[in-house]
């Protein structure tokens, strides 16, 4: 299996990475409106304000959307799997992988509560997916 | 822009479709180039405009033998042909040039001259979207739809009627890819793709190509083709992420494309005799009806499902067969174009009788750009 394609993190997103390995889920949020935003970037959209603060997400989400791809790419192993949007507690939405369950349309009921975990994918790239909530 | 003071005066598709292992990406720009020419009885040096995407407007003048002084290189995707007629007619209008050719050429199945796929890892796509398995189109511009689904109570067979109702439209069409008879039990049988898509809501991956020519209202009358006029014209963007979309269930882009197109148009949706949509995939008519303001939200399936868009309904649409069945090289838009203007002159195989005026919408990326083209064929 070639290896997982990672993200390679610029200097505009380099603290969500850091984030990740970290085991945080790093937004941020104009200091103006307090409107949280994903992905990053040292300004908030539509106001324009450089005035914005990193902070640490909740981790809590609920499942948005997602497709089963049936023909997965090569660095993702031979099995189906969840594409996913997620809806963060916070507002923003993000891209993922749905683990901890089985990727079924059975298993994967849209507004299902979830909660991120991180997984290491290299020295420097931990990834955020998101499991069904425990809590 | 000001109503129909620009038409096309050509237009025509590469001399074949759907398999040319034997011409690279170029090549289809030039033999669809040479084509639109022949029907619009010009030559290369007749042209001073040049407009595609895909390729630079550079390759294309320098190898064509145009000497261009307006030169557009607008690349939003599938939809970049709608929004070269619109900056075109503002250019004839402002008198930047007289006579633009827009070209479109894609080896979307051979690859002969044809670049890769990849984004760059360091890109907000390559940061936020491709580690977590997304591939070509099937697996991004199909991640709203469970919302849509849910949201609405469309099921996946609303979804395979769409593919079902726009093979009825390619069975006229004697270039279409795909032309026999398919039920909805055979696109819900067909191959998963990425669930809930199957093979049959997905569009086909062929070679091919398409040019128009566009130039003033004034001028169009001494040309040999009937002119077809532009009526009115939108276009936006949202994002080049589809996880970014404001709304699942709608496109922001589609909306203000639209509006902006019908409110320069001043024409209302009972006045559309024809319309296409870019379906990339079974959703996007569905999305489209609803954004462009044919249908209140979430009613699409039930005006396709009582077949007001089928043959003999009140609204045609895709009758080419669209991306579904007629073709798909990568960039539908130049195909719905061209389909909107045999209609206008009374020359497609699937004829809208009487048909005044064709809604072209197009999508570009997974949602990502819109461009929408209104034609009249009265001066």
């Amino acid at each position: 299996m070639p290896p997982r394609i990672l993200p390679e993190p610029t200097p505009e997103t380099q603290h969500f990475w850091d984030g990740t390995r970290n085991g945080e889920l790093l937004l941020q949020r104009c200091k103006e409106t307090g409107e949280a935003y994903f992905p990053p970037r040292p300004f908030a959209p539509k106001t324009g304000s450089r005035n914005v603060e990193v902070f640490k997400a909740s981790g809590r989400a609920t499942l948005h959307s997602y497709v089963i791809n049936h023909r997965p790419r090569p660095d993702m192993g031979t099995e189906p799997y969840a594409i996913a949007v997620v809806q963060l507690e916070e507002g923003p939405r993000m891209m993922t992988n749905i683990v901890g369950c089985p990727q079924t349309p059975e298993a994967l009921v849209l507004d299902m509560p979830l909660e991120v975990v991180f997984e290491k994918m290299s020295d420097t790239i931990t990834l955020p997916f998101f499991q069904p909530a425990k809590g | 822009m000001k109503q129909k003071s620009v038409a096309v005066v050509g237009a025509a598709e590469t001399t074949k479709m759907g398999k040319i292992p034997d011409v690279s990406v170029i090549g289809l720009h030039a033999d669809a180039a040479l084509n639109a020419m022949a029907d619009a009885g010009l030559k290369p040096t007749d042209i001073d405009g040049v407009a595609c995407a895909g390729i630079s407007p550079v390759e294309l003048a320098q190898y064509l033998g145009i000497t261009p002084t307006y030169a557009d290189g607008t690349s939003v995707g599938g939809c970049s042909f709608m929004l070269h007629v619109r900056h075109a007619a503002a250019a004839i209008n402002e008198g930047l040039c007289t006579t633009v050719l827009i070209t479109h050429g894609e080896s979307g199945r051979s690859r002969v001259g044809a670049g890769g796929f990849g984004r760059a890892p360091s890109s907000l796509m390559g940061q936020f979207e491709m580690p977590y398995g997304v591939t070509a189109p099937p697996t991004m511009f199909t991640i709203p739809v469970l919302r849509y689904m849910k949201t609405y109570g469309v099921t996946e067979e609303d979804l395979a009627n769409v593919a079902v109702i726009q093979r009825e439209w390619a069975a006229k069409n004697p270039r279409a890819s795909y032309k026999d008879p398919i039920t909805i039990d055979d696109v819900l049988n067909s191959d998963m793709i990425a669930w809930p898509f199957r093979k049959l809501m997905c569009c086909l991956v062929t070679d091919g190509g398409g040019a128009l020519i566009l130039t003033s209202a004034e001028r169009a009358k001494d040309f040999p083709q009937k002119p077809v006029y532009v009526l009115g014209t939108g276009e936006s963007v949202e994002t080049p992420m589809v996880s970014q979309m404001e709304d699942f269930t709608s496109s922001k882009a589609f909306r203000v494309s639209g509006k902006k197109a019908f409110d320069e148009a001043g024409i209302s949706h009972a006045d559309v005799d024809h319309l296409m949509i870019y379906d990339a995939f079974a959703h996007l008519p569905l999305y489209g009806l609803e954004d462009l303001g044919f249908c209140k939200p979430g009613e699409a399936k039930h005006f396709i499902n009582e077949r007001n868009t089928a043959i003999g309904g009140k609204l045609p649409l895709n009758t080419n067969g669209g991306g579904l069945s007629y073709m798909h090289s990568g960039m539908y838009g130049m195909y719905a174009l061209q389909e909107s203007v045999r209609q206008m002159r009374g020359i497609a195989p699937a004829q809208v009788d009487g048909a005044k005026i064709s809604v072209c919408h197009g999508v570009g990326g997974m949602f990502a750009a819109s461009g929408t083209v209104i034609f009249s064929n009265e001066a």
